[in-house]
This record gives structure tokens, sequence and C-alpha cells, in this order.
């Protein structure tokens, strides 16, 4: 397992090793040599691991919080490729990149002409720690205020809520990366090669004041054109069902996915409940001078354990459904995309033809017209035809993931339901028992 | 669009005759002996009390006794919030006062709770917390060891009177064998405040020589004014059906009580069929005011008593329920406070499953839509159950909680008249010694009219001293029973309802998985 550049570890800061399958925590750096200690309970990933930690350049926390106060916004991945993709330069690989230089490469591509006819992969979205970093802020200041274990509970919750969260983002930006190299095209990008392979900060700057104006107009241009090209009635009756499906699709999905983003949390939220019960009946069975002290105890336990399995239903509706329907509906955003630079290709292509009959007419400039022409009319057919193809690919994709991932949350529904049963059986059994 | 016929083709639902068998099953096991259900229209079986005449036939003797009609006079209705303090006040009078009434209105006719206050989807179903009384199981207990054979309920709550004189008339059937009744099963039409006046009444008996008299339900402005108001909507209905939980468990624990059983009072209460209104009970009468004007006082004296402690067993006991009272009032809010993440699940469950429902009549690929639609059917009936595991959080777990933080403060009541004992005694002692030392400063000033006068009080105080011990000793001994009973009923109950909230659990968790069981081999077949 390589070691992680010094200047980033820290004590305390979770690394994902693919070897061992589990996640490590630095434990200590002392005179330039690492050791981890295994923590267990993740899965392992497949193609690609990280190593994220909080890039922190005002001076080294060497408190065991893995979060520090001033951030700069940027959490580095530590990519490391183990791969038979052919041109590059080595067979097994690592850098370092920032979110920042993830949205970058998808700009790229974006902006790029010749990827006019791609659904371009989505950019994965910002990591948001901002909840954890509030709890664990609130934690520390209501320290004095709790007991010892109420204190102790609560920052391991925060720990596997940091850890999920953290799991996720890795999750999102792995998903971006396979993307691209899945595609047979994009896969090939310089861009794409450079973001891999070289060894330095890539320094991309952030968009400055000005850049950001600039986008935003880009975007109400956009938008406005797109209404207007939306409105055209295509002739191709394949592009017009797909106009009319994603344009509802996509509206559609994003409020299943706010919804579902609500269901995850009022699950976690009942899951809280579950502790916070747990604790009181544990306080009520350690006083209590009758026999319920005992039957306090065991309900107090049963809360505990059902409270970890109320917790495992919100995080895997998050995932298998949540996440699925966010991600698709930044994928059927993509698509979106793709269809209006297609139609603003057939509006060119159709002012090409206006503007060669008036030269013809006018017998001026006509073969600067005629090539205009041509080359309109190419590039709108290749569109068309990368398009097609490209939403079909679409469409596939989408069908055999959401079946996975409806297949996954039933079972795992049905696992944590199982799981609670028992749970509750064997309590009930203990409980009656001792009546 | 073709997809929009697909999903109407697909009914009903292929689940089996899911939602039909579901409903049966519910029904089949919720209802509790009887079937009682809540809101169904009572209008045939409603017992037209003797003297309902029309006006102008009031007999003239017959002033004392109109159970249920309404009152034309200024007071305000009982069930108006005691603005002082909680419901269960201890009436320091030996006699409450009693209004006779007159009635010269007609009664006003009687509207049953009519079903449409029932939301189409089920709520019967939901808020029938039949499934939650413990009578069927109480039943089984008494059969099984205690002496007692009767069996309370309070149901059918009907809407009596228009506007702010309406009030709930509640019935309470009895069914018992004990021989003290005059018949094996009766029923009776009781309304809130008849309810209260019975608990002032055992209270003012009872409390004061030691025994814990269980608290009647809390009064409530709020949710009265929205149900005289006609506000037909869930939530009136559910503070009905909230009130009438609380005063059949308060029944129940008040008959548990050997000593209350015995209680002419009660027994008149379950049996007569006419009782006369129990003004007192409201917060701006007379004796209203005076209980307040009580209940501050008797704050000042706590404050003031300094009791010299002979006994820690209660020093102890009265720790105790100290630290239970302070735990429970905490679980109470964490239980209250999962109720209602609870119902919000449930609602955004509900959202959810809307919102799945469209995105699968937009998806174009037929097997995903189909897979999609079936989602959302299954998180719709997963919505239900979050409801009415919402109810049994609610009705088995926080009014468990709820009702023994308001017991604990009638224990605590119950040590306060304790103190109040010893304290008359100390001062019937301080009298004597007074009278003493005036009796033999008068022996020496020698006036043989004064020292028989001295001597003659001496004689009384001297056996209001030995009143007072006696009286302080047969509290003491009283409590020192009553704790020992009240702490096995609370075992008992704890242990009971918790059980049955678990049970409740089970339920959910195994319809569960009967849902997800249904729908994986859905997700499966996408293809």
């Amino acid at each position: 397992m390589e070691d992680p550049p010094s200047r980033l570890l820290r004590h305390g800061v979770p690394w994902l090793s693919r070897d061992s399958g589990s996640l490590s925590r630095c434990c200590s750096h002392d005179g330039g040599s690492f050791r981890f200690e295994p923590i267990p309970g993740f899965f392992r990933w497949f193609l690609l691991f990280f190593f994220v930690t909080e890039h922190n350049q005002e001076g080294l926390d060497d408190g065991p919080d893995f979060l520090s106060e001033e951030d700069r916004g940027g959490l580095l991945m530590f990519v490391f490729l183990q791969s038979s993709l052919p041109n590059f330069k080595q067979d097994e690989f690592s850098v370092v990149r920032q979110h920042e230089e993830f949205v970058w490469l998808h700009d790229a591509f974006v902006e790029n002409e010749e990827y006019a006819g791609y659904v371009i992969p989505p950019a994965p979205p910002k990591p948001d720690f901002d909840a954890s970093r509030d709890k664990l802020q609130k934690l520390g200041e209501g320290e004095g205020s709790m007991t010892k274990e109420e204190f102790t509970k609560m920052k391991q919750e925060l720990e596997a809520e940091y850890l999920a969260i953290f799991k996720k983002t890795v999750a999102m930006h792995e998903v971006f990366l396979c993307r691209v190299a899945a595609h047979p095209v994009l896969r090939n990008d310089l861009n794409f090669h450079i973001f891999l392979e070289y060894n330095q900060d890539l320094s991309i700057r952030g968009k400055n004041k000005k850049e950001k104006l600039e986008d935003f107009f880009k975007n109400m241009v956009k938008t406005a054109d797109e209404v207007l090209v939306g409105g055209v009635k295509d002739v191709d009756d394949f592009f017009e069902h797909e106009k009319t499906f994603l344009l509802e699709y996509n509206s559609r999905i994003k409020d299943a996915a706010v919804k579902a983003d609500k269901l995850t949390k009022s699950h976690k939220n009942v899951a809280d409940d579950n502790s916070r019960i747990s604790s009181s009946l544990h306080t009520l069975g350690t006083q209590d001078s009758t026999d319920l002290c005992k039957f306090f105890l065991k309900v107090s336990e049963l809360f505990e354990k059902t409270r970890k399995i109320e917790a495992r239903v919100s995080a895997d509706e998050d995932l298998k459904l949540s996440d699925l329907l966010r991600y698709y509906l930044r994928e059927s955003q993509a698509g979106k995309d793709l269809l209006y630079r297609r139609a603003r290709s057939l509006v060119d292509y159709e002012n090409a033809n206006k503007l060669l009959d008036r030269s013809r007419a006018k017998n001026k400039d006509v073969l600067q017209a005629e090539t205009n022409q041509q080359l309109c009319c190419q590039k709108f057919e290749k569109l068309s035809e990368s398009a097609k193809q490209e939403l079909i690919d679409f469409k596939t994709r989408r069908v055999a993931a959401f079946r996975k991932n409806l297949v996954e949350l039933a079972e795992l529904e049905l696992k944590h339901s199982k799981g609670y049963l028992q749970l509750l059986q064997n309590c009930l059994v203990a409980l009656k028992g001792d009546n | 669009m073709s997809l929009v016929k697909m999903a109407a083709e697909r009914e009903p639902p292929p689940f089996g005759d899911g939602d039909v068998e579901a409903e049966g099953d519910d029904l089949e096991f919720r209802e509790a002996e009887g079937g009682e259900d809540l809101f169904v229209s009572t209008t045939s079986t409603l017992e037209s009390s003797p003297s309902s005449p029309e006006p102008a036939s009031l007999p003239a003797e017959d002033i004392s006794v109109k159970s249920n009609g309404p009152k034309s006079d200024t007071l305000l209705d009982d069930d108006h919030e005691d603005l002082f303090a909680e419901a269960t006040d201890e009436v320091s009078l030996d006699s409450p006062e009693r209004e006779q009434i007159l009635s010269p209105e007609p009664t006003p006719p009687i509207t049953p709770v009519s079903p449409t206050l029932i939301a189409p989807r089920s709520e019967v179903k939901i808020s029938h917390p039949m499934m939650f009384d413990r009578s069927k199981e109480e039943l089984e207990e008494e059969a099984n060891g205690d002496t007692f054979d009767i069996h309370v309920s309070v149901s059918d709550p009907e809407k009596v009177g228009d506007g702010m004189n309406a009030y709930m008339a509640y019935r309470v059937s009895t069914k018992t064998t004990l021989s003290m009744f005059n018949s094996k099963e009766f029923t009776v039409k009781r309304r809130f405040s008849d309810f209260l006046g019975l608990h002032s009444k055992l209270a003012a008996k009872y409390m004061h020589v030691g025994y814990i008299v269980p608290p009647a339900p809390e009064k409530s402005l709020v949710g009265m004014t929205k149900v005289k108001v006609g506000k037909e909507d869930p939530s009136s209905a559910d503070f009905v059906e909230k009130r009438r939980a609380s005063l059949e468990r308060y029944l129940q624990r008040t008959i548990k009580h050997p000593t209350l059983l015995q209680d002419p009072d009660l027994r008149q209460f379950l049996e007569s069929s006419e009782l006369p209104r129990a003004v007192n009970t409201q917060a701006l009468s007379g004796a209203g005011i005076l209980r307040m004007v009580n209940k501050a006082a008797d704050a000042v004296n706590k404050m003031t008593i300094k009791m010299n402690e002979s006994d820690a067993w209660f020093e102890e006991k009265q720790q105790q329920f100290e630290n239970l009272d302070q735990q429970l009032r905490k679980l109470h809010t964490s239980v209250d406070l999962l109720v209602c993440h609870r119902k919000e699940l449930s609602a955004n469950t509900a959202a959810f499953a809307k919102s799945a429902a469209m995105l699968g009549n937009s998806e174009d690929h037929t097997a995903l839509s189909r897979a999609l639609s079936q989602l959302a059917e299954v998180e719709e009936k997963i919505d239900q159950l979050h409801q009415e595991q919402a109810c049994a959080d609610f009705y088995l777990f926080a009014e468990l909680l709820s009702d023994y933080v308001r017991l604990i403060s009638s224990v605590k009541g119950v040590f306060d008249y304790r103190m109040k004992c010893w304290q008359k005694w100390q001062d019937a002692q301080a009298t004597l010694q007074k009278k003493r030392e005036a009796d033999a400063k008068l022996q020496y000033a020698n006036k043989p009219d004064k020292i028989q006068q001295a001597k003659e009080e001496i004689r009384e105080w001297e056996a209001r001293v030995q009143q007072g011990e006696r009286d302080f000793e047969q509290i003491s001994k009283t409590i020192r029973k009553e704790v020992g009973r009240f702490e096995k009923e609370r075992v008992k109950d704890f242990k009971t309802v918790i059980i049955k909230y678990l049970e409740s659990l089970v339920q959910t968790q195994q319809q569960l998985i009967k849902y997800w069981e249904a729908f994986l081999p859905e997700a499966k077949a996408i293809a």
C-alpha cells in the first residue's frame, strides 16, 4: 500500500485501502513513517480508491478530530489507477485531485464541439460536509452539558455520519470517472489523460467574479434558446418522442429525488429518537427500585439496536433510491442538453440553407454559402447519428441502473426488516420469560 | 397516452387481492370483543334518559336530576381550562358545593358523531385504538387471581347540543359480578365534567388520609372549543378519541383500587342513570376559586414545613418518586418526538409514493414503468403502516408515560398530606403545652373558675394530641400500603403496555416484510 504524500496526512484522517478492503485510519505520523489501523465495516472499491483529507494550509491541526474548522472548500482525492487502458504511460499511477478539477474536466468536455453529440457524463456534486461540521461544532460546545456516555455516543454517531458522506462523495466522483473511462471516445480525450497522469497540481483557478457572471448570462441565454428551439416540432419521430419524454421525465424525477430525500431524512429522525428513548430507558433502569429495572434495561438495549437498524434503513434508502434518482436527474439533464445542441445545429443547418438560397438568388458568394451549408449539414447529421445512439444507450443504462438499485433496495429493506423482527422477537421472549 | 392507459389496466393491484385482503385481516385482528366501531352512528342505540321531556311538562319537583341538559346560566362551560392549574385539583372542602339546576330549555337534539369525520382513506382503522384497549387483558388478569370481577369501558362519544353549549357525551358500560351493584351489566351516559366531579369527590374523601387517588384526564380549552364549534375535521376527531381513551384508562385505574371501588359515589357514577351536574369543577365557580386559593396556600405551607422525619422509608420513597418523575418526563418528551417524527415519515412516504407514480407514468420503458408504479403502491401501503404505528406509539407508549407522570403527582400529594397531618399533630402539641403553661400560671393566681376551664381545655387538647398522633400513624400506615400497591400496579402496567407496544412494532415489521417480498420479483422482472 503506497504511502500517501506526507503533507496530506494528519492524525486520524481516514484512508480507504483497496488491499485490505477496509477503511483505515492514520493514527500516527512520527518522523515520516505512517501507521494504519483498520476501521472495520466498509466494503471494497473496485477500480479506483481514494484518499481524502481536508486541505488546510494554515497550520497542521494535530487534534484527533478529522474535520478542521478552516476549510478551503477543497477535498482532495487521491486517484489510484490500475488499468490496462491503452495510451497511458504506466500501468499503475496515482495523482491527487480536488473536486474543482473534476468539474473542470467535465466543463472541458461540454465546451468541446467534438463531443456535442454525446451525453456528457454529469459532474459529481460538490461534497457537502456542512451539516456534519455544524454538528461537530455543536457537540464541542455542548460537551460540558451532557454525560460522558451521551457525549461518546454522539461523537460515534457523528463519525459514522461523516464516514457515510465521505463514502458517498467518493462514490460519486468514482462514477464520473468510470463513465468517462467507459465511453469509447471520451476515454481518449487529452484532458482526461492529463487529469489522470499529470503529477502536479493542475493549477486550475476557480472562476473569478467576471467569469461567474458570464456563466450566469450564458445560462440565461441558453435557457431562453432552449425554449425557442424546443418549441419547434421535429420531423424525426424518434427525436420528437425523446424531446417530449425527456422534458417530462426530467421534471418528474426531480420531484421524486426531492421527496426521496425527505423520506430518508424522516427515517433518520426516527432513528435518532430511538437513541434518545434508549438513553432515557437506561437511566430509568439503573435507578428503579422495583422489578422494572431489569425490564427497562433490556428494552433500552433493544431500542439502541433498533436505532442502528433504522439508521441503516435510512442510509440504504439514501444510497439506493435518492442517489439513483439524483444521478439520473443529472443524466437526463445532460440528455436534454444533447437534444438542445442537436436542435441548435438543426436550426443552424436550416439557416445555412436559407442563406444558400438567397446567395443563389443574388448570385453572390455562392461557393462560400455552399461550403457553409455542407458543413452544417454534416455537423447536423453526425450529431443526429451519435445522439440517437447515445440516447438509446442512456435508456439502456437507465433501465439497468434502476433495476439493480430497486432490486438491491428491496433486498436491503427485507434484510433490515427481518433483522428488526428478530431483535423484537428475541427481546419479547426474554421479557415474557422473566415474568 | 398509452402509458396512462397501462396504469389503469393494472387495477386491481397485482399483489394478489392485496388491499382487500389486508383490510380484512386488519379488521379481524384489530377488533376487540364487541367490535365497537367508534364512529358508527348510534341513533338506534341511543338511550333516551327518562327525563328528557318537552319543556312544558317539567314537573315542579324534578329539579335536581337533570343529567345531560344544557345550562342556561352564565358560568363558563366546565370544559374550559382551569386557568390556574391542571385538572386534578385536590379539593380540601368536606362537602363540595352543588348547585341545583333548573333547566327551562328543552333538551337539544343529540347529534351522533357522524361517519363523515373520517377521511376516505380508512381513517377508522387508523385512529381506531380498540386494538390498544387493555380491557380484554384486564378481564383475563382479573380472572387469574385478582379478586375483582368488574370491567368498565368508555365508548361512543356523541355530540350533544350546538354551539358553545355543546358537549360530548360518552357511554360508560360496566360488566360485573360484584353484588354491591344492582345488576350485572349496565350502561350510562356521562360527560367530561361528570368524570371530573367524580374525581374531585374521591380526592376530597380519600387523599388526605393517604390513599393514592388516580387523577382525572386534563381539561383542554382548545380541543373542546373546536369540537363545540362543529369543526368536523380529523384533528377534532383525534382529540375526542384521545379523550375517550384517557377517560377509559382513568375509570379502569380507579376501579382497580379496592377501597375506591367500595365508594358509593363511584357506584352512583357507574350505575345511576341521572347524575347531578358537577359544576364545582368549573374554573371560575366559587369552588374553583376556593380551590385555587387553597392550592396557593398549600404551596406556601409546603415550603415552611420542616418535618423531623423519624422514618427513613418515607424520605427514601419521596426521593425515588422524585427521580422517577424526572425520568418519566424526559422519556415522555422523547416518545412525543417519536410520534411526531413517525407522522412526518408517514406524510413523506405518501408524498414520495405519489411522486414515484408520476415518474412511473413518464417512464417509457414498459417494464420499468410498471415496476415504478408498483414501488409507488408499496410506499403507499407503507405510509398506512407508519400511521398505525404512530397511533401505537402514542396510545400505548406516550399515554402510559403521561398517565404515570400525573399519577406520581398524586403520590406526591399524598406524601404532602402526611406532612400536613404531622404539622397538625405538632401544632396540637404546641397548643397543649401553652394550655399547660397557662394552667400553671392560674394555679398561682388562684382563680377557681378559670382553673376549671383551663383543666377542661387541657383535657381537650390532650385528646387532640392523641388524635393527631393516631391520625399520623394511620396515614403513615396507609401510605406504606398504598405505595406498595401502587408499585405493584406500576410494574404490571409498564410490563403489559410496553410488551404490547413491542408487539405492535413486530406487526409493522411483519407487514413490511410482506410488502417488500411482493415487490422484489417485480423489480427483478425489469428486463
